[in-house]
């Protein structure tokens, strides 16, 4: 996704004058022909990420369309007052992108880990939350955030994640799409999980449940239109995120149904990380595999809530 | 207008103005807002291209009020060089009125950036200054910070950075009374040698005496290197201005009463 990120940026940057990026010291090479085609729109702000966020919203108050871009921790929770304060609550359009989020840095340990950032990020007013899928919805991901005139965060992967979109499909904030039709169960995919929900969804079919299954990348707002129209059509919603339980897509669902006082809800069941750090070492897949969300973990809770 | 003796009189009218809505408005940080007067007449009087007429104008000059506890000296300012009807001022701090404790976005015409959490402002001047650079507008960036605010550490991320960049249409003048909430400032962190810090990190750094408005006023005008920049380092007292406040911290929360509106007044205005 890294890659897919830089390259789409370089699209942006020409057809956009206003794009500027600001690194905190990240992306070695990977910017390399942003910078000699665009030498004064490329930034390194340095290990500094309370004043990269601050003179981001300065540069947006003046017309110009700053893209902050870091390790996820670094540019979410470390310089969380100056995401509030200058660009929330001034309404800047800065777009904050965050890379090696979820578990994406697994090996690095938790310092590295970001499974509260959805939940940090969505309870600022104004603030868009979109977790991409794929590179694919990454670049359809970045141009609806540009088209956006307020705060927009975005959380990515880092590399070699599964390819489902060769080309960007479509995409609008606000709106969830179907990828595969089904009944009874809809798994709600938030994220680079959504290769999790499909092969979860792949192994369920074989025990004759045949789930619907959506693409949630926009995390806040949420599609309520959509999830609404989902629960009153399904025995069981499914939510997945490579996220804490506590406040991340699961919890925004969970208020969403809630709040809409169905006479009938559905049962909710959320896939996501347990209210503890991690502290094995090893890769994406372990750690994924030691929260239950790997794709057999999920399809067998699912099997046992509609066995009950 | 550059006259000395006109310049010494729109402090002590708006020393006096802020004397007056902290009474009226029981409101705190009335001696923070008194040791920044100065500093704030010599930048509208003198210094800073900006009117009511070009407060949305891409070219205008910026400032940054970063010591937002204090911006009841700003409002004070503004008002007087037409921003707003002087006559709001009565109502600062009153529902409703526009005039918050401490500024909202686009509270009033004039106030360019939300401040209050201290440490925002010179990032946010950063990306202002930057950006007269990448849209090629020229215009100046003015950043007003306090001592006590030089200890978050996003402020030393900032100045670490400017340099680099070579802006030099950057501007920040620190007020530099000595106080803050709770005691002596160069008492809780070592402030000292505070331009020297300044100037370590690549700034071009520039101490003045913060009531000496001359010398404030060539401090803004003087010739500095083109793409360094500008460090002003304003020595001042917590409270100036009014005998009874000035050095005394009590006053960082104390607002005065109506007898003391009364001594204040002679002490300000008396002689004018």
């Amino acid at each position: 996704m890294r890659n897919a990120f830089a390259d789409e940026l370089l699209k942006l940057a020409r057809e956009d004058s206003r794009v500027v990026i600001l690194s905190g010291d990240i992306g070695n090479r990977l910017f390399d022909k942003f910078k000699a085609e665009f030498p004064d729109r490329f930034y390194n702000c340095g290990v500094a990420e309370a004043n990269l966020i601050s003179m981001s919203a300065g540069l947006a108050s003046c017309g110009l369309r700053p893209i902050a871009y870091t390790i996820t921790p670094f540019i979410t929770t470390r310089c969380l007052e100056q995401i509030k304060v200058d660009v929330c609550y001034h309404e800047m359009p800065v777009l904050i992108v965050g890379t090696g989020s979820g578990l994406s840095y697994a090996s690095l340990g938790s310092t590295h880990h970001s499974f509260e950032d959805l939940a940090i990020m969505r309870v600022l007013p104004g603030m868009a939350v979109l977790a991409p899928a794929d590179s694919g919805e990454l670049r359809s991901c970045m141009r609806a955030a540009l088209r956006q005139n307020g705060p927009v965060y975005i959380r990515i992967g880092k590399k070699g994640e599964p390819v489902i979109f060769p080309e960007p499909p479509p995409f609008e904030i606000g709106k969830w799409n179907i990828m595969e039709p089904g009944e009874r169960v809809t798994l709600l995919a938030c994220g680079t999980l959504l290769p999790i929900a499909l092969e979860a969804a792949a192994m369920l079919r074989f025990s004759e449940v045949n789930p619907q299954v959506a693409r949630c990348a926009s995390v806040k707002p949420l599609d309520a239109d959509f999830l609404l129209k989902a629960a009153a059509e399904s025995d069981l919603l499914v939510t997945l995120e490579e996220h804490s339980l506590a406040g991340g897509f699961g919890s925004a669902v969970a208020e969403l149904l809630l709040d809409a006082d169905l006479p009938h809800p559905p049962r909710l069941f959320r896939a996501g990380i347990p209210d503890h750090f991690l502290h094995d070492c090893g890769e994406q897949d372990h750690a994924r595999t030691l929260c239950g969300l790997d794709a057999r973990s999920i399809a067998n809770r699912i099997l046992k809530l509609l066995a009950k | 207008m550059s006259d000395p003796a006109e310049l010494d009189l729109v402090s002590r009218q708006v020393r006096f103005s802020l004397i007056e809505i902290s009474n009226r408005a029981q409101t705190a940080h009335l001696a923070g807002a008194l040791s920044c007067v100065d500093l704030l007449v010599a930048l509208y009087w003198t210094r800073l291209r900006i009117t009511p007429g070009t407060v949305t104008d891409p070219a205008r000059d910026r400032l940054i009020f970063s010591k937002g506890h204090a911006i009841s000296a700003l409002y004070t300012v503004l008002a007087k060089r037409g921003f707003f009807p002087e006559e709001n001022l009565a109502r600062y701090n009153e529902e409703g009125a526009g005039l918050p404790e401490q500024p909202s976005p686009g509270c009033v015409p004039g106030v360019e950036w939300a401040t209050g959490s201290l440490g925002h402002g010179l990032g946010v001047g950063i990306g202002m200054a930057l950006a007269s650079r990448i849209q090629a507008t020229p215009y100046r960036t003015y950043v007003v910070m306090s001592d006590g605010e030089c200890q978050e550490g996003s402020v030393w991320e900032a100045a670490m950075l400017a340099p680099k960049l070579g802006l030099g249409s950057l501007t920040i003048l620190v007020d530099f009374n000595k106080w803050q909430a709770t005691g002596r400032s160069t008492e809780i962190m070592q402030m000292e040698p505070l331009a020297a810090k300044w100037q370590s990190f690549g700034w071009c750094a520039r101490e003045v005496d913060g009531h000496d408005l001359p010398a404030i006023v060539n401090a803004l005008h003087a010739e500095t290197p083109p793409d360094q920049p500008l460090a002003i380092i304003a020595n001042t007292i917590k409270g100036r201005g009014v005998s009874f406040i000035q050095d005394d911290n009590n006053w960082h929360y104390r607002s005065p009463s109506a007898e003391e509106v009364v001594k204040a007044r002679q002490e300000l205005l008396s002689h004018a």
